[in-house]
């Protein structure tokens, strides 16, 4: 391919990449923004300062959305260090089922398994609060943590534990002082896309929430539906934040050749 | 501690966790959808849902629908993968902003790029402002319906938006893995770039791509809020047709409303074993 073509395809694919999201960001300033104009009459900032303030509950839901996903963040690696770590280091009996199962989730759409899990959650009492929430979000976010800690651990050499447990380490200690800095940076990776995973769910958080628990996309729907773009255009950049900040922070390693990140993350 | 109960006692959390939401939630879902409810005194499950869902013309044009959406969705997002991941690897001008938009997209949640698809394409969107100004349209109502559309022209632009930069990041890891070895050899023992590329570089390719697919479709086979803010009210993309049945003020519809979400986890089932089948073949899991 010749160089100007090269640059032609990749300018049309710049384009494509970029052009949803300008909308979003004159929309977060136009003050009445009506057909046909190509940009708005005016520009302010009244959106913007009505998200952030107290009445709107913008920020009220941008809270719980983060305990929400912080919660299933922590819970998900507690448990999910474990299984990656029996999953990358060992090759065992039913070790396919396992790997099909925590496939499974990834693969199967929500709406296939919301129905049940409401069933489930209003059974344990635990339909409309946070916790319910919590607990739908492990459905998508275990397996993933898990698929790519055992890939993290498929990479560690468990021998290093045990010279430390012969120099006379106990279990906790070897595992602080060599297993946990050894797998830190793939468990960080992990954590921050496990969060993003949460951080985008929308039907899990309906159907189990009820209405009652207001996650930002939650909140982003009932403002779009009500046909109040500048608010839904403000409260959309909101939203997107955390997941740059996550790209600012990680954005090396998934250009890099670790395939089970790059396929777990995708809300 | 033998190995093998070591393993168990690693695992069981994560399968306790599992089995008991989700694999009980399937379960659950299933009982529903043969009308087995003791709290409604349905205590003799049968297939009424299911006949009722099969024989009724709103779900079959429903899962067309949405078979249409993922099918289309999957290979264009697909082809144009292959042609960014193969772009990628050459050095161009501006390619540190192109890869940085593939990341940032990949980051950005689905009912973001749909609200802003809307804004976009919609008859009074950015596109149709443009042709109007070009002097192309005279109003709204001339500009192509390309949301809520009976082609669902809009969600489908949406998914390859927002799988293309998905499906790009994954052949670019497999071709990192490969190296540039193969095709060099290929060439040097006289292929032509095409020869190279198709006899050699897309076999390569292939299971990495075809895995990415699979998870591509399921997801644009079962995702709900994107048809939600870009779809036509009739016939509507099967997931929202199953969550309005399963929200229906008539108790009677909730069964029909398992059923399809079986078949919609059926259909999911069928993608998991392609996806498990090209994952081995790449020896990743």
């Amino acid at each position: 391919m010749s160089t100007s073509l090269r640059t032609l395809a990749a300018l049309a694919l710049m384009a494509f990449l970029i052009l949803p999201l300008l909308p979003l960001a004159v929309w977060s300033l136009a003050q009445g923004w009506r057909f046909p104009d190509i940009l708005p009459a005016e520009l302010s900032t009244t959106a913007w300062a009505y998200a952030l303030s107290p009445q709107s509950g913008v920020l009220e839901s941008f809270g719980i959305t983060t305990l929400i996903a912080t919660a299933t963040t922590l819970i998900a690696a507690l448990v999910g260090l474990p299984a990656g770590r029996a999953l990358g280091l060992y090759r065992f009996r039913g070790r396919g089922l396992v790997v099909l199962l925590l496939l499974a989730p990834a693969i199967l759409p929500g709406i296939a398994v919301v129905f049940g899990l409401h069933g489930i959650l209003l059974r344990a009492g635990l339909a409309g609060t946070v916790a319910g929430v919590i607990l739908a979000h492990l459905v998508p976010v275990l397996p993933y943590m898990t698929l790519v800690l055992a890939a993290v651990f498929s990479r560690f050499d468990p021998t290093y534990e045990q010279q430390a447990r012969t120099l006379g380490a106990t279990p906790w200690q070897a595992f602080r002082t060599v297993t946990l800095p050894a797998i830190l940076p793939g468990l960080l990776t992990a954590a921050l896309f496990s969060f993003l995973v949460s951080w985008s769910q929308y039907l899990l958080t309906l159907a189990v929430g009820g209405g009652r628990v207001q996650t930002l996309p939650l909140l982003l729907y009932g403002f779009a539906a009500a046909g109040r773009n500048d608010l839904t255009a403000a409260i959309a950049l909101l939203y997107i934040l955390p997941g740059l900040l996550i790209l600012a922070l990680t954005a090396r390693q998934i250009t890099g050749r670790n395939t089970a990140l790059v396929s777990g993350a995708r809300p | 501690m033998t190995d093998r109960s070591r393993i168990a006692l690693m695992l069981a959390p994560a399968l306790l966790v599992l089995g008991g939401l989700f694999l009980t939630g399937l379960g659950l879902t299933l009982l529903r959808s043969f009308r087995y409810m003791p709290a409604l005194g349905l205590t003799e499950p049968d297939l009424a849902a299911y006949t009722a869902v099969l024989t009724a013309p709103g779900f079959l044009r429903s899962l067309g629908l949405s078979l249409w959406i993922a099918t289309a969705s999957t290979a264009i997002a697909a082809l144009l993968a292959m042609a960014a991941a193969l772009l990628l690897r050459q050095s161009f001008p501006g390619r540190a902003l192109v890869s940085f938009l593939i990341q940032l997209n990949l980051t950005v949640p689905h009912i973001v790029g749909a609200i802003g698809m809307l804004y976009l394409v919609s008859q009074s969107g950015s596109f149709a402002r443009l042709a109007k100004a070009a002097g192309l349209i005279a109003g709204p109502q001339d500009f192509p319906a390309l949301t809520q559309d009976p082609w669902a022209i809009g969600i489908i632009l949406l998914y390859v938006w927002k799988e293309l930069p998905f499906i790009t990041l994954i052949l670019l890891a497999n071709l990192q893995a490969l190296g540039e070895d193969h095709e060099a050899t290929a060439r040097t023992l006289g292929a032509t770039r095409w020869q190279a590329f198709a006899h050699v570089l897309l076999p390569l390719m292939l299971p990495g791509l075809m895995a990415a697919s699979a998870l591509v479709f399921a997801f644009a086979f079962g995702a709900y809020e994107v048809p939600l803010i870009l779809g036509a009210h009739a016939p509507k993309a099967l997931p929202v047709l199953a969550w309005q049945a399963a929200n229906d003020t008539d108790l009677a519809a909730r069964p029909e409303a398992m059923a399809m979400a079986v078949l919609i986890a059926g259909i999911g089932l069928v993608l998991l074993a392609l996806y498990a089948r090209a994952a081995r073949s790449r020896h990743v899991d």
